[in-house]
């Protein structure tokens, strides 16, 4: 199908302190009846929108953590994490979210599309995309 | 807002019946607004909302159509995993329809 | 006395909590919430502005740590994490609030 374009996501705010994160993943998820290929980036402080562990129980805030893993059910087959973002936070792969993606036909599986890249191979990404969304 | 008597406790709901929250579901929640919609509620509308319930529990959203009837599919078996059969059993679209009945909100992207 | 510094910006996004320590007096209360809380976590790139400030003392909000899945062996030492009732107790025991947004 020559009408498929790749959508890229890119996500660069952190998840609580702004509504950008939240908006991101309703668009994604909208979005995800209109196969595309769909991919997200996660840049910044975007990469905190990853990290597991999140207990919202005393701030009276939705804890959308979960939705995110399960995106892969929505078609979403990349979620690219910059791994610089990742490493000036303190952070490594083992702090962050896995997300599981199935063909429902083939029954071909992945266990986790979170995937670090490095900078260049993430401007490559944006580049070859057809569509960039940035929240 | 609108309320619905359930177990003879007043539940608040919105203006498309949604209920206004969540944690106020009981079974006889979906029982009262089935009755409402003339429908009578078998184990095949059961293990529709038991499974939208378990799907919200683990990911905080509505699941779309087309992620429910895939999912329903891989857990219930093919036959039961298109959107005939769905249809069948929640004439009104089993996304608006039995979320509704299981409590949840409208599901994102449902129009 | 001194005043209480609120700092609710992420410091990898915005200069606040630079900018907040850098016009804080001795003795000031610095207090990190929302994506401010970010600041107060060690081992990152950003993690040299609390370190570095002397004579300054750093509180963290604790819903909003926990709600960033931010473990508390993860805060900088010295930092005290607050909860609201803290949080009032802190605004009642200082000067007054400067809020750096």
């Amino acid at each position: 199908m020559s009408d498929v374009k790749k959508f890229m996501y890119l996500n660069r705010r952190a998840p609580y302190g702004a509504i950008y994160a939240w908006e991101s993943l309703e668009v994604v998820l909208i979005g995800a009846a209109f196969d595309q290929e769909v991919s997200l980036m996660f840049v910044d402080d975007g990469v905190y929108q990853l990290v597991k562990g999140s207990d919202t129980s005393e701030s009276d805030m939705k804890n959308f953590m979960p939705t995110y893993r399960t995106l892969g059910d929505y078609g979403v087959r990349h979620m690219f994490v910059d791994k610089a973002s990742l490493e000036a936070r303190g952070l490594t792969q083992d702090d962050l979210i896995e997300v599981a993606w199935e063909d429902w036909e083939t029954e071909e599986e992945v266990d986790n599309i979170v995937e670090l890249v490095e900078t260049d191979q993430a401007a490559q990404l944006l580049s070859d995309s057809d569509v960039v969304f940035s929240f | 807002m609108g309320t619905i008597t359930v177990d003879g406790k007043e539940l608040e709901v919105d203006e498309e019946g949604y209920l206004a929250n969540i944690n106020d579901w009981v079974p006889g929640v979906a029982e009262v607004m089935a009755k409402e919609d003339e429908l009578e509620l078998t184990d095949e509308h059961w293990d529709i909302i038991n499974f939208l319930r378990e799907y919200y529990e683990e990911y905080q959203i509505a699941p779309a159509v087309r992620v429910l009837t895939k999912a329903v599919g891989k857990k219930l078996g093919k036959d039961k995993g298109n959107s005939k059969y769905l249809y069948g059993l929640f004439p009104y679209g089993p996304g608006k329809q039995a979320c509704r009945y299981a409590g949840l909100p409208k599901p994102t992207g449902c129009v | 006395m001194a005043d209480l510094y609120t700092v609710n910006k992420s410091p990898f996004e915005k200069n606040s909590l630079k900018d907040a320590i850098r016009f804080s007096g001795e003795g000031a209360s610095i207090l990190l919430i929302e994506d401010g809380v970010y600041g107060a976590v060690s081992g990152t790139a950003a993690e040299g502005l609390v370190t570095g400030a002397s004579g300054k003392k750093f509180y963290a909000l604790r819903s909003d740590v926990k709600a960033r899945g931010i473990a508390e062996d993860r805060l900088i030492d010295g930092v005290e994490l607050v909860d609201y009732a803290g949080f009032v107790d802190l605004v009642e025991s200082t000067d007054k609030v400067q809020a750096w947004l």
